[in-house]
């Protein structure tokens, strides 16, 4: 055990330090974004004077090292800063907005895991028949179209003609539980349709790869039946690529939201994103590119711990 | 279950009848008759032995008593009676409710026929409880029950062990133990003990040859071991490319073989090179003093010597783990010692290959265990042969191929033929020749041999031997041969370096090593050499027995 907690420790440790690089990335990337806040809110007519006075109110005319340390600092303190165009605290404005997003992302997985992981067994089982054709062939052309595109099928059939579920996902606290359900369908399945693919395709080579090794060999000379050779003897060894592509989708769902969010106008983290970048609203730019980064650091370091749990040879150490 | 009450017929009925039995393997699409229809009549109780080279289609055979064939083969003409169903015709459903019940497996390699996921007793209760025999409590109480009769130790608990916490040669028998869950008519046993060394493989023979006897199964026992399979098998068949040489009673056919393929299997191991005069006092070619070395923080060798002359074979024996490759890897740089130093012709070597010139490298050559992966599969014998004579001799075009050739001509390989030929078109004692000659051609004078047999054949690696000795002879070579195999040492040794646990336990000229008084562990290994005698295990067993 304590092997493990050696394992996660260091990979804890990398990954804030992969943040602290990444944070200095953000920083630099906006910093590059031509135009700025005041430029952007004072329109066309803003004399150089008046731009200039604005720039000193919001800090914006110190040097760039200073600006990026005040944040850093203040970041590591959990204070985020104000919004530029709204003045209301970030903490409390991504707070919101994350939880949307979060809950939009779990629905998806909640369906998409256990389809994709299901599905790809049974291709590996009855793999090469007419079932496993006809599966890959569905999911790779969900995965070919560009999600957004999805979307406007989806809400053509589902909204439009045939009036099951409501075209726009707008959500607020006031809804129950299962009213927020039935609201967010729709950008559910459509993530569901686009990362489905991959973690079905990797289940079924994972699988299949194992087909081959003796223990399986093994476990056919004993007769056992076909599906539990592959749930009981193939799963279990092939869990750790299987988690890696899970939680890289996992991932997907939170950050590569998006597009999804702005065509259900889902009010989530990604359509405040594109917001504040066309508003150069840079505090929440930086704040929501930070916890992206934050996501895919955090659950990439879960598929990690994952997979070594997986491993026997690590779990129980001779 | 009680011990051989509910076994129904008596020992002596037909369990087994295969009859004509043609198997077809799958290569570049087309279908390659491997096994040319083979006669084989197994009896209750009894056990039959297959023998065979590599490509004979013993383990093709036992698998097909199962009614079984790998992926890229197909049973393609013969019947296969088992108790009186013939196999050929059954359902998978019903070959399925045979297997593991009514016939089991035991794999080559216990290690990798595990899954590496479950416990041991959960493998185990597998097949019975699938199967529907006995519920689950009743098959674990009844695995260790087994696990004891087989003489794992601490029976209780080892069950409840992953397979990568069991030693080799515990796994081996716990894989016996999982083979006789439903008290099978008929076990299968595909070499179980070529990949186990030869103290251990002394303990899983005389356990498998217990439990089969206590509980009156059938057994087909495959290994190309003959020494072994005579202390195994009721009855022997010999096989050869698919087909049936030679067939009859253990100790009939040791003591009087019909065949000639048979009488050479038999002679296998009897080269022996002249003994030498002691070697002379000159200073050794290569002497090892004090080496100690680790593998990171985990120590492998300590304080080891030895010395190796001009012209003479020093053999490096011992099992697995016992540090015989690791002393190679500091020899050749590969390894830097932690302690001690390496001296080659009386001058001190550099610890770390790196630091050592050209000409120190290329007196000093290698030849390795697998020549499927010592040699380029994407370059022509004539590049991976020239490659040492240019980068070492500085040889080029029409010299270069000449001398190619002048050595293709001393490994005993037709240049005309093999010249222009890619690895994966010679066979495995053809690319070890390759490697050999890869070796002569930076001119060494002392060649590492890390066990360059064992993954050969019997009779395609006394001709390694043999090619190995004469060039010596004729190029006055030393060799440092590393091996586990007490055979191979008796054939080529001049002197005998014995390796336990990292370290040199004894040391001396071959006839004194082999004579006694021998050291304890030396002893151990060498009584633990099967003989081509059926009884000698019984013998070892009685001697060894407190």
């Amino acid at each position: 055990m304590s092997q493990i907690v050696k394992l996660v420790a260091q990979r804890l440790a990398l990954g804030l330090l992969t943040l602290f690089i990444i944070s200095l990335i953000i920083f630099l990337c906006v910093e590059m974004l031509p135009g700025n806040f005041s430029e952007a809110i004072l329109g066309q007519a803003a004399t150089p004077e008046t731009v200039a006075a604005f720039n000193r109110e919001l800090g914006l005319d110190l040097p760039p090292h200073e600006r990026y340390f005040t944040w850093l600092f203040n970041m590591v303190q959990g204070d985020f800063g104000r919004s530029l165009a709204s003045k209301r605290e970030l903490s409390e404005l991504l707070g919101y907005r994350l939880e949307n997003t979060l809950f939009l992302a779990s629905v998806a997985a909640v369906i998409a895991i256990p389809l994709a992981v299901t599905l790809g067994v049974l291709a590996a089982l009855y793999r090469d028949s007419f079932y496993d054709r006809a599966v890959n062939v569905v999911t790779l052309s969900s995965i070919s179209f560009p999600e957004f595109f999805v979307a406007y099928i989806l809400i053509l059939i589902l909204a439009q003609n045939l009036g099951w579920f409501p075209a726009i996902s707008n959500i607020n606290d006031e809804l129950g539980f299962w009213e927020k359900i039935y609201r967010t369908a729709l950008p559910a399945f459509t993530l569901t349709l686009v990362c489905v693919a991959h973690m079905m395709r990797m289940t079924r080579a994972a699988i299949i790869n194992l087909l081959a090794s003796p223990y399986i060999e093994m476990a056919r000379l004993k007769g056992l039946r076909p599906g539990r050779i592959i749930l009981k003897h193939a799963l279990p060894n092939a869990l750790a690529p299987i988690i890696n592509v899970v939680v890289l989708n996992m991932a997907y769902l939170v950050v590569g939201v998006v597009l999804v969010e702005v065509v259900f106008v889902y009010p989530g983290l990604g359509q405040l994103f594109v917001d504040s970048v066309r508003s150069r609203d840079i505090p929440v730019v930086q704040a929501c590119s930070l916890i992206f980064a934050m996501t895919y650091v955090l659950l990439n370091l879960l598929a990690d711990v994952l997979s070594i749990m997986s491993n026997p040879r690590l779990l129980h150490p001779r | 279950m009680s011990e051989t009450a509910d076994k129904t017929g008596q020992k002596g009925d037909v369990l087994v009848e295969m009859h004509g039995l043609r198997i077809e393997g799958r290569s570049d699409d087309i279908w390659h008759e491997i096994v040319h229809g083979v006669d084989v009549i197994l009896h209750r109780g009894e056990v039959l032995g297959l023998i065979g080279e590599s490509g004979a289609g013993k383990s093709t055979i036992g698998l097909a008593a199962m009614g079984f064939a790998r992926d890229g083969c197909r049973i393609s003409g013969g019947s296969i009676m088992f108790d009186g169903v013939d196999l050929t015709k059954a359902s998978d459903e019903s070959l399925r409710q045979l297997r593991g019940s009514r016939i089991a497996y035991v794999a080559q390699s216990a290690a990798a026929a595990f899954n590496p996921a479950h416990k041991l007793i959960d493998q185990y209760c597998e097949a019975p409880v699938q199967h529907g025999i006995m519920p689950r409590a009743e098959a674990e109480s009844d695995a260790i029950d087994l696990y004891g009769r087989l003489q794992l130790p601490d029976p209780e608990n080892i069950g409840f062990r992953y397979p990568h916490q069991v030693s080799g040669g515990q796994l081996q028998r716990a894989m016996t133990a999982m083979a006789m869950a439903c008290r099978p008519d008929l076990i299968v046993f595909d070499e179980p003990t070529t990949a186990l060394d030869v103290t251990t493989q002394i303990e899983v023979l005389s356990a498998i040859r217990g439990i089969v006897r206590q509980f009156n199964t059938a057994a087909i026992y495959i290994t190309h071991d003959l020494a072994v399979v005579s202390q195994m098998a009721d009855r022997i068949m010999v096989l050869r490319h698919g087909n049936l040489v030679e067939e009859g009673d253990t100790r009939g056919m040791i003591e009087d073989p019909q065949k000639d393929y048979t009488r050479e299997l038999l002679a296998v191991r009897t080269f022996r090179k002249d003994l030498l005069d002691e070697p002379n006092a000159e200073t050794p070619l290569l002497r090892v003093e004090n080496v100690s070395a680790a593998y990171g923080k985990s120590p492998v060798l300590f304080d080891v010597s030895m010395d190796i002359h001009r012209k003479r074979t020093v053999a490096v024996v011992g099992e697995s783990g016992s540090g015989k490759s690791t002393a190679a890897r500091v020899i050749t740089g590969l390894l830097p010692p932690s302690s001690g130093q390496v001296y080659y012709d009386g001058q001190p070597l550099a610890p770390d290959h790196r630091k050592r010139n050209k000409d120190e490298k290329r007196c000093l050559q290698m030849i390795y265990q697998m020549p499927d992966t010592a040699i380029n599969p994407r370059q022509r014998v004539s590049s991976i042969i020239g490659r040492p004579l240019e980068f070492y001799l500085g040889m080029r075009g029409a010299d270069r191929d000449a001398r190619v050739r002048e050595l293709l001509e001393m490994i005993e390989l037709d240049p005309a033929e093999f010249f222009d030929r890619f690895p994966d078109e010679l066979s495995g004692g053809q690319k070890q020749r390759v490697c050999i000659a890869r070796a002569l051609a930076a001119e060494p004078e002392l060649i590492i041999c890390d066990e360059v047999t064992s993954a050969l054949d019997q009779l395609v690696a006394e001709e390694i031997l043999k090619l190995l000795q004469s060039l010596q002879d004729e190029l006055g070579l030393a060799y440092m041969f590393i091996t586990h195999d007490l055979a191979t040492v008796r054939a080529v040794a001049d002197e005998i370096v014995v390796m336990l646990q990292g370290e040199v336990v004894e040391q001396g000229p071959k006839e004194q090593i082999l004579t006694p008084p021998h050291h304890e562990y030396t002893e151990l290994l060498l009584s633990s050499v099967p003989e081509m005698d059926p009884d000698w295990l019984d013998n070892l067993l009685d001697q060894r027995a407190p």
